[in-house]
């Protein structure tokens, strides 16, 4: 009896860690001013959000019903799948040249992202002419 | 034992009402979203507070059968998201 109180207990701190981390995810993705700022906050949502709600569900399968090993699948995959495609989101961002100017590489080399084969390079093209550049920016 | 699950309740119902509130205010940054790679972001934001939602929907009922709609739905978001960003950046999906 002790033991199904004290599940319900941890069932309900995670739902309402869950929550909250997700609305600082929200709120982030909403209120930030840059495309790379704002690709920070929905990472949160993706490990700390999602899995705590998974938490519960496992906590509340494991106690009062059976088995619960199951939800671990989901958790592990967005673990592994949310930093790739935030990786992709950001080389997007620099792509398109959304964001503030990325750092120098050291020596000669460049970001990976502007490296185009020759074939491929009218893809750059209409953003580079229509300069949507803030101001202020050297043009690149 | 009433009030630990007078609080589960509520706690779920919380949840609900928290997760579906950031599933509209991604939708605000979807839909107003100056560049490609916000509204790229605010698609795979909205995909994993699905996520959230279904599996919140499977605690409230009861059903384990939720467990497969939500992993489905997983992969699915991995898999769109990668290939909106491949197409923004190579211009095409395969090469």
């Amino acid at each position: 009896m002790m033991y199904e109180i004290i599940a319900l207990y941890a069932v309900s701190f995670c739902l309402v860690v869950g929550a909250i981390f997700t609305l600082v995810g929200a709120i982030g993705l909403l209120k930030f001013n840059d495309s790379m700022t704002r690709l920070h906050a929905p990472t949160k949502v993706g490990t700390i959000g999602v899995g705590a709600l998974l938490l519960a569900s496992i906590i509340y399968n494991g106690v009062f019903k059976d088995g619960a090993i199951q939800e671990m699948l989901i958790m592990g995959f967005l673990f592994v799948t949310a930093p790739i495609s935030a990786h992709f989101i950001a080389k997007v961002n620099l792509h398109r040249r959304d964001c503030d100017t990325a750092p120098d590489l050291p020596g000669d080399e460049q970001w990976a992202t502007y490296d185009l084969p020759a074939s491929d390079i009218d893809i750059l093209e209409p953003k580079l002419e229509t300069d949507s550049a803030p101001a202020g920016e050297p043009a690149r | 034992m009433t009030l630990a699950t007078e609080l589960m309740n509520w706690s779920i119902t919380l949840a609900f009402v928290i997760v579906a509130l950031c599933q509209v205010m991604s939708m605000v940054r979807l839909v107003i979203g100056p560049n490609t790679g916000d509204r790229i972001l605010a698609l795979d934001t909205m995909v994993i507070n699905a996520i959230g939602l279904i599996v919140l929907l499977g605690l409230a009922q009861g059903i384990r059968i939720y467990f497969e709609v939500s992993l489905i739905i997983a992969m699915l978001g991995f898999v769109s998201t990668v290939a909106y960003a491949r197409f923004v950046l190579r211009g095409d999906i395969i090469e």
